[in-house]
């Protein structure tokens, strides 16, 4: 699991100055989220985990933090019946 | 006005310019001291106006050719100058690309048959000149932009400061945020003034992927919600330091007692990296708090438009009804995302 969350957090490194982002850290509380970076977040979410972001998983909860992505993710291979890395 | 034309008129966007003998007279390499063809000024100069771009396909030895357009004071008109020894036709293909437009919205005027044929067959959408044509080319519709907004004027510079911007970007060691925090992004919202409607109508019809309904609006559309009381139409700009991106974005918000609906929210892609759609949406939120309303938003599936999709949910809005792929949003403008504190936005009151 721990692998998982390296990976998303080294997919947002990419774009914020602060370089380590803590799990709960707000990332949309920074303010920089942009839409071309929210798109790219939900893609590399579904291309990384083999998963289909539906309408109903787009609620800006779900994308919050590191952690928050990390959850998502385990649901929703979970609800589809797929073993997480 | 806008009526449907029948037979799509060629526009030309690019004029291409050979050397030697067209923009001045004698062959640099044999070391002629070459002229300015007499004329060539006024039309570089007059279409640089309209918001006709200017390019070169020239065999020759580009920093000799470079120094010698800098001392007649021409080099800035010209974008992605092609000077080498390549086909006329790849270099031409090489401008149409860079400057994203079709082969059939550039002209290449060049007084060799030669050249003019290995073009014209190579690339037949081509429009075709030989410098005799100079002489009544500012007359030829084909050179005269149907609109001729305020932006025409600065088209080229816009491009110019793109291609530094984009080199900037590429160049940059770090973090997209730091990148952007170092631009000096100034945004601007203001309600559409009559000049800005060609251009409002020109977004609406070439704005995709941050487009939320995907609905065009002529001229006359806007005009008219452009002065009703019932709506708010807002257009949007950026500039930063390295120059103007011009009118990026649009807004039709449509305002009842109780409830505004925002039925159109675009922003052009050349921005989509820039954080700014957020900012016009954030305004309108607080906007319809202030006034007390509730506020709602139309969005439609198009295939091509879910980046908007995803913006609209993470900016706090939530589905209220779907009808196949419309669907209508409400937000609870209870939390209205903050701007970055590295871009400045200024409002514009009506009239100003």
């Amino acid at each position: 699991m721990d692998d998982r969350k390296a990976k998303i957090r080294a997919f947002l490194s990419r774009f914020f100055r602060q370089h380590e982002l803590g799990d709960q850290e707000d990332i949309f509380a920074l303010g920089f989220v942009n839409s071309l970076l929210a798109m790219q977040l939900v893609q590399f979410v579904e291309k990384e985990f083999g998963l289909t972001v539906e309408d109903a998983d787009l609620d800006l909860d779900n994308f919050r933090s590191v952690q928050r992505i990390d959850e998502l993710v385990a649901r929703k291979l979970g609800v589809t019946g797929h073993v997480g890395a | 006005m806008s009526e449907p034309e029948t037979i799509k008129k060629r526009q030309v966007k690019v004029l291409v310019w050979d050397l030697d003998d067209t923009l001045w007279h004698g062959t640099l390499l044999e070391g002629d001291t070459v002229q300015v063809r007499q004329g060539v000024p006024e039309i570089l100069r007059d279409l640089d106006q309209r918001g006709i771009l200017h390019s070169i396909a020239s065999k020759n030895d580009a920093e000799t050719a470079a120094e010698r357009l800098r001392t007649f004071g021409l080099l800035d008109y010209f974008l992605y100058p092609q000077i080498h020894w390549s086909a006329k036709s790849q270099s031409i293909r090489r401008i149409a690309e860079s400057i994203n437009v079709g082969l059939d919205a550039v002209a290449f005027v060049d007084d060799q048959p030669f050249e003019r044929e290995e073009v014209g067959q190579t690339l037949p959408e081509v429009m075709i000149l030989s410098p005799e044509d100079l002489s009544d080319l500012l007359e030829r519709p084909e050179l005269k932009p149907r609109f001729i907004t305020d932006e025409s004027a600065i088209r080229r510079r816009m491009y110019q400061a793109d291609i530094e911007r984009n080199r900037a970007e590429e160049e940059f060691q770090g973090p997209t945020e730091e990148f952007l925090a170092g631009l000096g992004m100034r945004f601007g919202i203001a309600p559409a003034g009559e000049a800005d409607l060609q251009r409002a109508e020109e977004l609406t019809v070439r704005t995709n992927q941050l487009n939320s309904t995907g609905v065009t609006y002529s001229y006359e559309e806007l005009d008219l919600l452009r002065r009703s009381p019932a709506h708010l139409l807002l257009v949007a700009s950026l500039e930063d330091r390295f120059g103007t991106y011009g009118k990026i974005g649009l807004a039709v918000v449509e305002k009842a007692q109780t409830c505004w609906t925002l039925r159109l929210l675009l922003m052009s892609c050349r921005v989509m990296s820039r954080g700014v759609g957020s900012i016009l949406l954030s305004h309108l939120l607080a906007e319809a708090r202030r006034a007390g309303v509730r506020f709602l938003a139309d969005f439609r599936d198009t295939g091509r438009n879910r980046m908007m999709k995803v913006a609209y949910r993470f900016a706090g809005f939530r589905e209220l009804e779907r009808d196949g792929d419309r669907l209508l949003l409400e937000h609870d403008l209870e939390a209205i995302q903050p701007w970055p504190e590295y871009v400045e936005v200024a409002l514009s009151q009506p009239g100003e």
